[in-house]
């Protein structure tokens, strides 16, 4: 038991077209890993014998809902889940058309890893490149290309190489790091659990073994300290009868007991004189942790405040620049055009100012001159927001760099912002 | 220093996270209760989110009136433990009333009539979100929803309207009559349950481990011999130390074979198993969409 019981947690997003056979790694993934049940498994060997196919679809595993069966294609994100002893997985798994960028999006968000998939013999797509920009745009911090179909070139280092270059050349002009290449076949399994030996050229890792070590303790942000106040507790009873905690998420850096902060937007400051966590008292606090923190002061903080470090603040702005995804597939997002905005635990109103560009998803081009920003589009845009907003750029912080826009009107979340 | 935190830690976190939005983002909450793992752990996790108050939300239970005896003692138990509010809907009572009718025959179940009661429990406290321990992991239908499900005012889940969840930010807003379904436990999956209340030692209902019991054969799926049930005369009934991997009605909670006594021994089974947790749930079976056409019509 204690193997499961002390591994990490791993998200990654699974991007690529039906034809990719995205589907099917995602199925050789959890089968090869034992993750799948018996009886999963003998419902997906029905299901094919239903539909007439031949071999046993290991996509049908992960298509869910009614109109995906019928129509054999995938629509939404969905979570997959499997665990190894070494690591327990998350998988959003999206779609690869453009159509459904507003999703990938989505999946991306919280994502350690992106996995891109390229089929062997098409090589590096719009598809791919749409992915890599994503996955950029995004800030995922560790990039996994898969060139699958390897069995369909013969598992030639050629092809294998040639992808590579193609995909480095492009993801020069992106921001990304950490990518790393995997020659696979999802449908024969080569590479992706166990290792292959038609690969002996090949001297990486199997995906799995990519996947189980790739260094994911760093992603997060320990150097600002960034705290929103997301509710606070009041027990008013009478053993706890002053008490007044600041619950919320620690959303970077580390906060300890003792440490003087500034608590915005008042300016006031103070300092730490407990930290709760879910198992009691703690010295120190850092993210994803959800703690409960008092002050040595009493002062009146609530929802939408902020404490942090003195030193060390976020912009306090009302003028942002950001890049957005759109979501809305009725209205576009248009100059004069007023949203809510969501930002950690605040809630603004907006107008959009201007519309700097859009960008062209497949290519990184900015297209100044065309402004109409409908679903899944992305542009740069600058807003004014009707308080301030304590924010990092993005770059720096997922979670005090991002933004939702929401209709006034239907209340639907229409947009995804990126603070630059 | 390590500044690390295990899945299990994380998943922690994250619920409590959800739980303490729900809290903040709307009027009237209640959780929803049954007595079984899951649900337990959400008023464990509930519990440590709001502490060192009490919870701000009331349970609130279905009961189908086919309940195994060992759910409703533990449900008293619990509620008195924690001093929470419990509000109970009755589906005997909306059966007596004429607003349900009882399915007839050898597969009736009283399964899908606790939709309407559901609904009408929850309009009748005007709750405005109700959290649920549904996990995405449990089945295929399940494996989209999102952590806030809108649902319209009939209690309506349409998979094309679900709003997009990023990073840490949840719309929650809705008009008036509209409510939400909250699940703060979506990306824990049945092993990580277990393991977590093993290690937090939850005290548990006695009908997820070994016992002796009346169980009879149907369909490859071991039933509890209950007055509840009806059972064919070809349907022998024979004693068996058995175990519920998941918790419904005595009429749809398949049982089976085990000698699992203690917790650790379910995680052991668990880990290993070749079938799925609710393998043996014949509400499930019914069709391949069978959760999905339910949670259209409102269901948890």
């Amino acid at each position: 038991m204690s193997n499961y019981t002390n591994s990490e947690l791993l998200r990654f997003t699974t991007a690529g077209s039906v034809d990719d056979g995205k589907s099917t790694l995602i199925g050789r993934m959890l089968y090869d890993s034992k993750s799948i049940y018996q009886d999963q498994y003998d419902a997906v060997v029905t299901a094919s014998q239903r539909r007439g196919e031949e071999e046993v679809n290991l996509a049908l595993l992960t298509d869910g809902l009614r109109s995906e069966r019928e129509q054999g294609i995938t629509i939404d994100v969905a979570y997959r889940y499997f665990s190894t002893p070494k690591r327990k997985f998350i998988i959003a798994d999206t779609p690869g058309h453009i159509q459904y960028t507003r999703n990938m999006v989505t999946g991306a968000s919280t994502a350690n890893v992106a996995l891109v998939l390229v089929d062997a013999r098409n090589g590096v797509v719009e598809q791919t490149k749409r992915h890599a920009i994503i996955a950029s745009l995004l800030q995922i911090p560790h990039l996994v290309v898969c060139i699958n179909k390897m069995d369909l070139v013969d598992y030639k280092q050629e092809a294998f190489d040639r992808i590579q270059d193609e995909f480095e050349k492009f993801a020069a002009k992106l921001d990304v790091s950490d990518v790393h290449f995997i020659p696979i076949s999802a449908l024969k399994g080569d590479n992706v659990v166990h290792r292959s030996e038609k690969t002996n050229w090949y001297d990486g890792p199997t995906l799995m073994y990519y996947l189980e070590n790739v260094h994911i303790a760093s992603d997060h942000n320990f150097i600002d300290a960034r705290f929103p106040v997301q509710y606070v507790i009041r027990p008013r009873a009478d053993e706890y009868h002053d008490y007044r905690g600041y619950a919320g998420r620690i959303a970077g850096g580390v906060m300890k007991v003792g440490d003087r902060v500034t608590l915005l937007p008042s300016g006031f400051t103070t300092g730490i004189k407990e930290i709760k966590g879910a198992d009691g008292t703690q010295e120190e606090a850092f993210p994803p942790q959800s703690v409960t923190v008092l002050l040595e002061e009493d002062f009146d903080l609530s929802r939408g405040d902020m404490i942090v470090r003195q030193n060390n603040q976020p912009h306090i702005v009302q003028d942002v620049e950001l890049m957005v995804c759109w979501f809305d597939h009725e209205k576009p997002l248009a100059v004069r055009g007023k949203y809510m905005i969501q930002h950690t635990t605040q809630n603004v109103r907006c107008i959009i100012k201007e519309i700097r560009y859009k960008l062209d998803i497949n290519s990184l081009h900015r297209d100044e001159d065309d402004k109409s920003i409908r679903m899944n589009d992305i542009a740069r845009v600058v807003i004014r927001t009707t308080k301030p907003l304590f924010t990092d750029p993005y770059r720096k912080n997922r979670i005090t760099g991002s933004v939702i826009f929401v209709d006034e009107g239907n209340n639907s979340t229409v947009g995804a912002g990126m603070i630059i | 220093m390590d500044y690390q935190i295990n899945h299990l830690k994380e998943l922690e976190s994250e619920s409590i996270f959800i739980m303490r939005e729900v809290a903040a983002q709307f009027e009237n909450p209640v959780i929803m209760f049954s007595g079984g793992k899951d649900s337990i752990l959400m008023v464990h996790l509930a519990h440590k989110a709001f502490f060192p108050a009490k919870i701000p939300f009331p349970l609130l239970h279905i009961d189908t009136g086919h309940n195994f005896d060992e759910t409703i003692r533990y449900r008293d138990e619990l509620v008195e433990r924690l001093g929470a509010t419990l509000i109970v809907g009755s589906v005997e009572e909306a059966i007596k009333s004429g607003e349900a009718t009882e399915e007839k025959g050898h597969n009736a179940s009283r399964n899908a009539l606790q939709t309407g009661v559901l609904l009408a429990s929850l309009e009748k406290g005007k709750y405005d979100a109700a959290l649920g321990g549904a996990r995405r992991d449990e089945e295929k239908a399940r494996a989209k929803e999102r952590f806030f499900s809108h649902r319209d005012e009939f209690g309506q889940w349409d998979p094309k309207n679900q709003r997009p969840e990023l990073w840490n930010i949840f719309n929650g807003k809705h008009r008036m009559g509209e409510h939400f379904r909250i699940f703060p436990i979506s990306n824990w999956t049945e092993l990580d349950v277990w393991q977590y209340l093993a290690i937090e030692k939850v005290p548990l209902p006695s009908l997820y481990f070994a016992h002796k019991r009346s169980v009879f054969e149907r369909d490859g799926t071991l039933l509890a011999n209950s007055e509840f049930i009806d059972r064919k005369d070809s349907e022998i009934p024979f004693e068996e130390m058995v175990r519920c991997r998941t918790i419904g009605d005595v009429t749809c909670t398949g049982v089976w074979k085990s000698e699992a006594a203690t917790i650790e021994d379910i995680i052991t089974e668990v880990s290993t198993t070749r079938m799925t947790e609710r393998g043996g749930r014949t509400d499930d079976k019914r069709s391949e969409t069978s959760m999905e056409d339910r949670k259209k019509q409102g269901y948890f």
